[in-house]
């Protein structure tokens, strides 16, 4: 058997719709596979982790919550990767974006103004942007390689934060738990529909950034700008356009998104600072712009499916007793026939039962 | 044992890993294809491993179950880069994200279960050197097979035929296809070396440097790996030197914790990252050596003409 590919004269319309939700069906049939391996009866294991989270109100609140920080995150990795910069350190900037807000409610904790919160998050965005100018200043002066410096300063960047609940910033009064002081009332995002459930003003956000991306890219200069110089870039150049601006345009908005989903996320669902504060949004987002297929309205819909899989393993792990660390693999996964299912958008794919010998092909 | 001595062993365990992997990523690199699952192949090398060790009861079968963990798992990022050419940088997250998602779930039986540590083989008479001896020849089965891999990819990649047509694939496939050398099934060969070594680096991890299964336990090695076969500029022999400083790096940054120097540990822990991008930012500056030395063929698609 063989597998071969012909190179489609245009892209197909029809498979840029058709495969992501058939990467997603290829996922939850591997993923019923998985759990009847696992001795779970996977009609009841499904059930638990993509339908059960969707039929109250309270827990799609808590997907909102979930998916808030991956869509940010994502809308921004999707205009990055589209200039064909490869930013995979939003993990990192995610973390440095909740440091850098957290200073006001944290440092200032007496400091009660109305006007602490939009400060706090102009510093989250700030504090992101500037810790993804770090890889954008290496590549665009030292030609080095964007993705190992972004990847190894996820690392620092949690070290960093480790440092700063262990010592400077620990409670006074928190019985040496490696935790900061909760913030106070006016430091924290408000609740949309309170009377309902958590979900918080980050969402909302996530919509707007992922609209207004939407917009840059379809009907702006910048938005064609960054594609021209994603697939072609002599082409772009030829145009005046300049990749050296290029990639610090990508690693700084990319930056400045993830580091307004970190302080979001710390301002609005976790009330303080701790060692861990996300549980790998950073890289999940990753999966949601490939979802996404790069597309900001896309990306909304791929970033509620991750933020499924968040709640799903959440939820399946109380109700049928499987590790949270399927939710993983499912990303894992997800991600896997996303790529594998792209082919089809680019490429015939023919499949060659019989061995050919010689001169048939 | 002097505590010189002591020094030198740690440093010899926490290089080795490195000095396999980033031996294995070369060797793929070089036939043009750029793998970024290391992370994920070794980890799940190294679950494999202790998952093996464990049910044989058998540090050698462990060996050998990290090792075809490794090549098994790196197969799924053949088959999608090679025969359905995805995009081969976002394939090498996938592989490394759906490694640490697996390795989690598997290992989970084998959390704080005291693991099975590889023994040391010692050479007779060379191990009774005095100093050198016990350093170098009273070590276990992987670090001599991570100097046997040096030598061995070295003569391989530089003295034999398929080495050159590896080579040849590397810096430019569609030449490479047009002489009849078969492009495809070599890479696969490439991407499932690579697999194999992340896989006993991964194997070393949860046998010899810690035996015991922890999650994430790889803890950024694979990352550390791509940046050193840049840095040794693909060659098999500066891999060897590159992988022994970062070691080095790693084990003085613990020693000075333990001094307790008043640094905090924290920036300590940070010093192999830091100094894995300072080394990058070094190699990669002068972008004419850069250009040289990198397979020209590196990471971009081939579909072959029929």
């Amino acid at each position: 058997m063989r597998i071969e590919l012909q190179k489609r004269a245009a892209v197909s319309p029809l498979f840029s719709l058709v495969s992501p939700l058939l990467a997603l069906a290829l996922t939850l049939v591997f993923g019923a596979i998985m759990f009847a391996i696992l001795g779970k009866d996977p009609v009841a294991a499904m059930y638990a982790f993509f339908l059960e989270p969707l039929l109250e109100t309270w827990s799609l609140h808590e997907l909102a919550i979930k998916a808030a920080p991956l869509i940010l995150m994502g809308v921004g990795l999707a205009v990055c990767y589209r200039s064909n910069n490869w930013n995979i350190g939003a993990e990192g900037q995610f973390t440095i974006g909740a440091i850098t807000g957290s200073y006001l409610p944290i440092v200032f904790y007496d400091w009660h103004s109305p006007l602490v919160l939009p400060l706090m998050l102009l510093l989250g965005a700030l504090g992101g942007a500037l810790f993804a100018a770090i890889p954008a200043l290496l590549k665009a002066h030292f030609n080095t390689n964007e993705i190992l410096t972004s990847l190894m300063l996820v690392y620092i960047a949690q070290l960093f934060l480790d440092w700063l609940i262990r010592g400077a910033w620990r409670d006074p009064k928190g019985f040496n738990f490696p935790v900061s002081r909760d913030f106070a009332p006016e430091a924290i995002l408000p609740a949309i529909w309170e009377e309902s459930g958590r979900a918080h003003w980050a969402f909302i956000f996530a919509i707007v950034a992922a609209v207004l991306c939407w917009f840059m890219m379809r009907y702006t200069l910048k938005g064609f700008e960054i594609t021209v110089l994603g697939q072609a870039e002599r082409a772009g150049r030829f145009a005046g356009f300049s990749s050296k601006r290029m990639i610090w345009f990508g690693f700084l908005f990319s930056g400045a998104l993830a580091g307004l989903a970190g302080i979001g996320e710390v301002s609005g669902s976790i009330n303080h600072l701790q060692p861990a504060i996300s549980p790998g949004y950073g890289f999940t987002a990753i999966i949601v712009a490939f979802l996404g297929r790069l597309n900001p309205l896309g990306i909304v819909a791929s970033g509620l499916v991750l933020g499924l899989t968040y709640l799903g393993g959440e939820a399946a792990q109380l109700s049928i007793g499987v590790s949270d660390k399927v939710t993983r693999v499912f990303q894992g996964l997800l991600l896997f026939f996303v790529l594998s299912c792209d082919t089809l958008i680019y490429y015939k794919v023919r499949i060659v039962w019989a061995r050919m010998r010689g001169g048939v092909a | 044992m002097t505590i010189f001595e002591a020094i030198l062993l740690t440093v010899i365990t926490a290089s080795t890993p490195l000095v396999i992997a980033a031996l294995g990523e070369l060797v793929t690199e070089r036939s043009g294809v750029l793998n970024l699952g290391v992370e994920g192949m070794m980890i799940m090398g190294a679950v494999a491993a202790f998952a093996g060790a464990q049910i044989f009861g058998s540090a050698y079968v462990g060996i050998l179950c990290g090792i075809l963990g490794g090549a098994i798992f790196s197969l799924l990022f053949a088959f999608l880069t090679l025969t359905l050419v995805a995009n081969q940088v976002a394939t090498g997250l996938a592989l490394t994200l759906l490694g640490l998602g697996a390795s989690g779930m598997i290992g989970e039986s084998y959390v704080s279960i005291p693991g099975i540590r590889l023994g040391a083989i010692a050479i007779p008479l060379l191990s009774d050197i005095p100093v050198l001896g016990p350093v170098l020849f009273r070590q276990d089965l992987i670090f001599y097979l991570s100097i046997a891999l040096v030598l061995g990819v070295n003569w391989f990649l530089f003295r034999s035929r398929a080495g050159l047509k590896l080579r040849a694939i590397g810096d430019s496939h569609s030449s490479a296809h047009a002489l009849g050398i078969k492009v495809i099934r070599t890479r696969y060969l490439a991407v499932m070396f690579g697999g194999a070594c992340s896989g006993l680096a991964g194997a070393q991890l949860s046998l010899v440097y810690t035996p015991q299964w922890v999650e994430n336990m790889s803890a950024g090695r694979g990352w550390i790996t791509l940046a050193l076969v840049v840095f040794a500029s693909w060659r098999p022999w500066r891999v060897f030197a590159g992988g022994y400083l970062f070691g080095a790096v790693t084990i003085l940054q613990l020693h000075a914790q333990a001094f307790g120097l008043g640094i905090p540990s924290q920036f300590l822990s940070m010093l192999p990252y830091a100094a894995t991008i300072v080394v990058l930012v070094i190699i990669s500056h002068n972008r004419r050596t850069t250009l040289i030395n990198t397979p020209a063929s590196l990471g971009k698609a081939f579909v072959p003409e029929r």
